[in-house]
């Protein structure tokens, strides 16, 4: 082997950089102590950026800048620009972002680090006795060689897949399925072809097999996410993720560094594990949810609806029943959030709670587009966060409600999920609404559907009040009678 | 370090992940996503090795823009988590 071997404390630097990055994850299992982890993976990435610049910067063999040159000097305040550069534009993007856009920002964020690992991949190959992984016979070591081309493979497809989730999420783009025909068949040839170039170029470290690797990546990361809908962008933003850490850990494999390797495993099975609970969530094979095409013929269900009673309420009346009540569970949907209620919603059950009302919310874990996000933007609203629950944490309390209020929300009440298995969203786990006291339903009018376009029993129940306005100026409405 | 050394730390690392990632609270899986989006850009590691080198021109020029990459995410990501934390408040008692 040729690598050269890196000094001890460097080894460790790297490690101790790399626990900080556990530590980090494992300070988000409580809001309480999330903000200290978050300061560990700063140190961690601090640690391991300064480490690297130490051995790697103008530092001719023997120590640390003894006798700098020029050059030296000008690769050193050339870096230095790169991050002052990313690193304001990262900084500016973070204040500015809003809490409804965090999908696409994360989406976007996943293409950078996709394309970094692309460019790192290429660089590595262009200069491989700078990485160390030149051979003694002047080649690559073959090793290195598929690590390398796994590492641009998987970043290639983690950038353009979040491209298009970018797009798609940020309504740049049509968030409808666009169905090639033969697509599998064309992804599954696209696949075979770059494992196919991947010994190619493991076998000649040949510039076109990996130039092919490339090129082809990026196409099957785009083919792949096309074809998915809108609704499953949840799964999809997890899946890159999980794709963004496999990249990064390729990239360690490369290089032998532990802190890239930690954090290539961590990030790798965050991702893939958020993409099994928000499969779960909507009771969808991850199969069928990267096969696509879901959504695509939703709008045709809502014409045959047959015509049945339901009662309509006012603000007033919300707000009496309201007032009256022991126990109130808001169950906000991403509707919501459009709508941009969110304040006004937490004022709501401000006043509900001067008025001794027991008020929690209910967030199913899809609530969002994207995993959490609904919780993101309650926090945002001052709702306390121990006054948020989750799907099963919640559902044994609606028996013992007084009033189920749903603003925003729509299949993940719907009780077809339960007892209807022909409906799209049969064995969907959905909040029991229809067992409080009194539902009442916050829509813009009885004419839309959910996502999943499917109809709502809800709505037709003796106890629902169907409350028909934008959800922002009914909860204003109900706001001012409370305060009447 | 020789390749079984460094599989059995990415093994390793996969059951610590799996395990650590099931601790958080769902609430905070956005901050996740946040996060782990900006401890990925490790990477900039590799990157700022290529454009330190001498040796190869193009190697450099790609190393200082995955630099560029990469810091965007790190900054951008860590922020952007804090200030999503800062937004979480206990009950006022």
């Amino acid at each position: 082997m040729a690598h050269v071997a890196l000094p001890a404390w460097v080894m460790l630097a790297y490690l101790i950089s790399g626990v900080c990055f556990i530590l980090a994850l494992r300070g988000l299992s409580s809001p309480a102590t999330a903000r200290k982890g978050n300061r560990f993976g700063i140190l961690g990435m601090g640690i391991a950026v300064a480490t690297t610049l130490l051995i790697e910067a103008p530092v001719p063999p023997g120590g640390f800048l003894p006798q700098p040159t020029i050059d030296d000097l000008q690769t050193l305040a050339q870096i230095l620009i790169a991050i002052a550069l990313g690193g304001a534009v990262g900084l500016i993007t973070a204040r500015r972002i809003q809490m409804t856009d965090m999908p696409q920002l994360v989406a976007a964020f996943h293409s950078l680090v996709g394309l970094a690992a692309v460019l790192v991949g290429w660089a590595a190959y262009l200069n491989p006795a700078a990485f160390g992984i030149l051979g003694l016979d002047g080649a690559i070591e073959p090793q290195s060689r598929v690590e390398m081309g796994l590492g641009i493979a998987i970043g290639a497809i983690t950038f353009s897949g979040s491209v298009i989730a970018f797009l798609k999420l940020a309504g740049k783009m049509s968030g409808a399925p666009i169905l090639l025909p033969k697509r599998h068949f064309i992804n599954l040839l696209l696949l075979l072809a770059i494992a196919f170039f991947l010994y190619g170029f493991f076998d000649s470290q040949s510039p076109i097999d990996i130039s092919l690797i490339t090129a082809l990546s990026f196409a099957i990361g785009f083919l792949l996410i096309i074809p998915i809908g809108g609704a499953d962008m949840p799964v999809v933003v997890s899946m890159l993720n999980s794709y963004s850490g496999w990249a990064a850990a390729a990239m360690g494999f490369t290089l032998h560094n532990t802190a890239m390797i930690i954090t290539g495993a961590l990030v790798g099975s965050s991702g893939a594990i958020l993409s099994y609970i928000m499969c779960k969530a909507m009771n969808r094979s991850f199969i069928s949810v990267i096969a696509g095409g879901f959504g695509a013929e939703a709008a045709v269900s809502g014409e045959a609806r047959e015509q049945r009673p339901w009662k309509r309420g006012s603000a007033e009346d919300a707000a009496f029943i309201l007032e009256q009540s022991e126990n109130v569970i808001i169950i906000p949907g991403y509707g919501m959030a459009v709508a941009q209620a969110q304040h006004v919603l937490r004022e709501m059950g401000d006043l509900l709670k001067k008025a001794g009302v027991n008020v929690k919310y209910a967030i199913h874990p899809v609530a969002g587009r994207m995993p959490g996000h609904m919780n993101v933007l309650l926090a945002e609203a001052n709702v306390p966060y121990d006054e948020v629950f989750e799907l099963e944490d919640i559902n044994g309390e609606f028996a013992q409600a007084d009033v189920a209020f749903i603003i925003g929300a729509n299949d993940v009440v719907n009780p077809a999920a339960k007892t209807d298995k022909t409906s799209p969203i049969y064995g969907m786990p959905v909040f029991d609404v229809e067992k409080a006291k009194t539902v009442m339903f916050i829509k813009r009018s009885m004419a839309g559907v959910g996502y999943a376009g499917v109809d709502n029993d809800v709505f037709y129940m003796d106890q629902t009040m169907m409350l028909l306005a934008d959800a922002k100026k009914m909860v204003e409405d109900i706001v001012k009678a409370l305060q009447r | 370090m020789d390749f079984i050394s460094i599989l059995s730390i990415f093994v390793m690392a996969c059951f610590v992940g799996y395990y650590v990632v099931w601790s958080v609270t769902p609430a905070l899986h956005t901050p996740l996503m946040a996060v782990t989006n900006a401890i990925s850009s490790v990477i900039i590691v590799g990157a700022l090795i290529a454009a330190a080198a001498s040796g190869s021109s193009g190697s450099k020029l790609l190393g200082l823009a995955a630099v560029a990459l990469a810091s965007v995410n790190i900054f951008g990501g860590f922020a952007v988590t804090a200030r999503m934390l800062a937004m979480y408040k206990k009950k006022e008692r």
